[in-house]
């Protein structure tokens, strides 16, 4: 069985070389602090599951700190110039596509065929991980792929592979960040504060106001965690059920799927959501951390009200 | 005084809105979440260890990149844009529109797996809906050029997030059963994800019209207001 944590291994293998190549560039400014960042996050994934979480706990904490008060700078990576690129264009023509779609190919075919393939009695990887097992089956074979085909060395996709990271910066590992952020307000008991505060300004029996409320609710909520996810429970208990479903007769199915696309909308408008909205950001190099936020926050403030009225339209029809 | 508790969110919203870098922002707010949460110390050093392991799985896009970072220096990108500049009727928002819709409709049978920020935008959409403008407009001012790539990155993430919801088996529809289960109502996962459908075709007009309206405003600067 492909397990989940030799995929894992493949990403810290990823990390620790290029906090290497960050180090052995002598031009490289910082490249102390960017190795320890690089090497520390490399460890995470190696060891993660080895190490107590107390101990990863602190070297997450070193590794924020080396970042400093205004962030690592970016190290200059280069890549072959734009005449180069262009000639190797013309030449390799549509072959250049092949391990490009390698990557959404394999995933997809994996995650459909690995669960159901057995060796020896047990599936080549488990329902649950095919996802992510599969898209790291996809980067070998792509890899592969690229390096017959472009007739490249290995270390030069390391070195391709360190011009990408650098580039996205440590925003790389904001997103796990942000689960440990969450994971403290959920502690804490942040959800039970915010679910009591909005439930404090609705009058219980104005239909619209309490839609509202929970629509609002949801997308507010979800900006603050980062998550629909985390919000889902929180304001389903503190409204949807009590006053939606039960006092006013609405649909449990209506309020569940409209509430949790309310959610969504919350998350195409914050920077908690730092996967979807932060790290594509940096991957495209906008100078604009904001940038991917700022275009979709027209569509996701419609969308909230029209979410809000299909939930009053439908909610109590059904 | 339970307010207290919430003072992680306001040191995360004076951080981003001051732009100190993000990590130690994130970082401190847990801790003096924790800290409001009367936690010990050793539980939130324990919190963050354990909530960073537990979600190591966002980290595997980068994986991607040293094939992604291949693939540009043999020239993908310069292939790209040329086989768009090729298609005359190809346009930034119709290229967008496009993939919103292959996204949408892929995402709802299940098939999210298909796209992402580093398997699909950087390496194909972000270059191709860029090309189509310049193949117009000649070479682009770095702003317009920024917002194209940001809107193939929303275009992603629109497509996905109002899909995928719409497919039975998605985490989103299961943990709305689950939750609804526990509180004594029993659905179907086919009932809840019926009712995401309406949402899922309101999101395509609303963010199809924008996508058309990203057009009409390149063309008319770059074309002095004429159509």
């Amino acid at each position: 069985m492909i397990r989940l944590e030799y995929v894992y291994f493949l990403g810290g293998l990823l990390f620790c070389s290029v906090g290497l190549l960050e180090f052995l560039d002598a031009a490289n400014p910082q490249r102390l602090r960017k190795t320890v960042f690089w090497v520390i996050y490399g460890i995470t994934f190696l060891f993660g599951t080895l190490l107590p979480p107390f101990v990863t706990g602190c070297l997450v904490i070193l590794m924020v700190l080396v970042t400093g008060w205004k962030d690592l700078s970016r190290s200059k990576v280069d890549t072959a110039p734009e005449l180069q690129r262009r000639q190797s264009a013309g030449r390799l023509k549509e072959k250049l596509f092949i391990p490009a779609l390698c990557i959404p190919g394999v995933t997809f075919l994996g995650t459909l065929l690995l669960p159901k393939i057995s060796m020896a009695g047990q599936p080549l990887a488990l329902a649950k991980d095919a996802t992510l097992v599969s898209l790291g089956l996809s980067v070998l074979v792509a890899l592969a792929a690229a390096l017959w085909l472009f007739r490249q060395r290995f270390p030069t996709s390391l070195h391709e592979g360190r011009r990408l990271l650098t580039a996205v910066g440590t925003v790389a590992v904001l997103p796990q960040l942000l689960a440990a952020l969450g994971a403290l307000f959920a502690d804490a008991g942040v959800g039970k504060v915010v679910s009591e505060g909005v439930t404090h300004f609705i009058p219980g029996d104005a239909r619209f106001l309490v839609i509202l409320a929970f629509t609002v609710g949801m997308a507010l909520f979800t900006m603050i965690m980062g998550n629909a996810f985390a919000a889902f429970p929180v304001m389903v208990a503190g409204i949807g059920l009590p006053l939606i479903v039960h006092k006013l007769g609405g649909d449990p199915a209506v309020m569940g799927a409209v509430g949790m696309l309310s959610g969504y909308c919350g998350t195409l408008m914050t920077p908690m959501a730092a996967n979807f909205n932060i790290v594509p950001a940096a991957l495209l190099e906008l100078p604009d951390k904001n940038g991917v936020v700022k275009v979709q926050v027209p569509t996701g403030l419609i969308l909230l009200a029209v979410n809000t009225l299909l939930m009053y339209v439908l909610v109590f029809r059904f | 005084m339970h307010l207290l508790t919430l003072i992680g969110v306001l040191i995360v919203i004076v951080g981003f809105a001051l732009r100190v870098n993000a990590l130690l922002v994130v970082t401190v707010a847990g801790i003096a979440t924790g800290v409001a949460g009367h936690l010990s110390p050793y539980a939130i050093v324990s919190e963050f260890g354990r909530a960073f392991t537990q979600n190591r799985y966002v980290g595997l896009v980068w994986l991607t990149l040293p094939v992604i970072g291949l693939l540009e220096r043999a020239g993908l990108k310069e292939r790209a844009q040329e086989l768009i500049a090729r298609v005359h009727s190809a346009t930034t928002g119709r290229v967008l529109l496009l993939y919103l819709a292959i996204r949408q409709l892929t995402a709802s049978i299940g098939l999210s797996a298909l796209g992402g920020q580093a398997q699909m935008v950087r390496p194909l959409i972000a270059p191709m809906s860029e090309a189509a403008a310049e193949a117009r407009y000649g070479k682009l001012p770095d702003k317009t050029r920024h917002l194209i790539l940001a809107h193939a990155a929303a275009v992603d993430n629109v497509g996905v997030f109002f899909g995928e919801d719409i497919f039975l088996a998605m985490g989103s529809v299961l943990l709305i059963k689950g939750f609804l289960d526990g509180n004594g109502i029993h659905l179907t996962p086919l009932h809840i994800a019926l009712w995401a459908i309406p949402t899922a075709v309101a999101v395509f007009i609303i963010h199809g019209v924008r996508l058309l309206l990203l057009d009409r405003r390149l063309r008319r600067q770059f074309k002095g207001g004429q159509s």
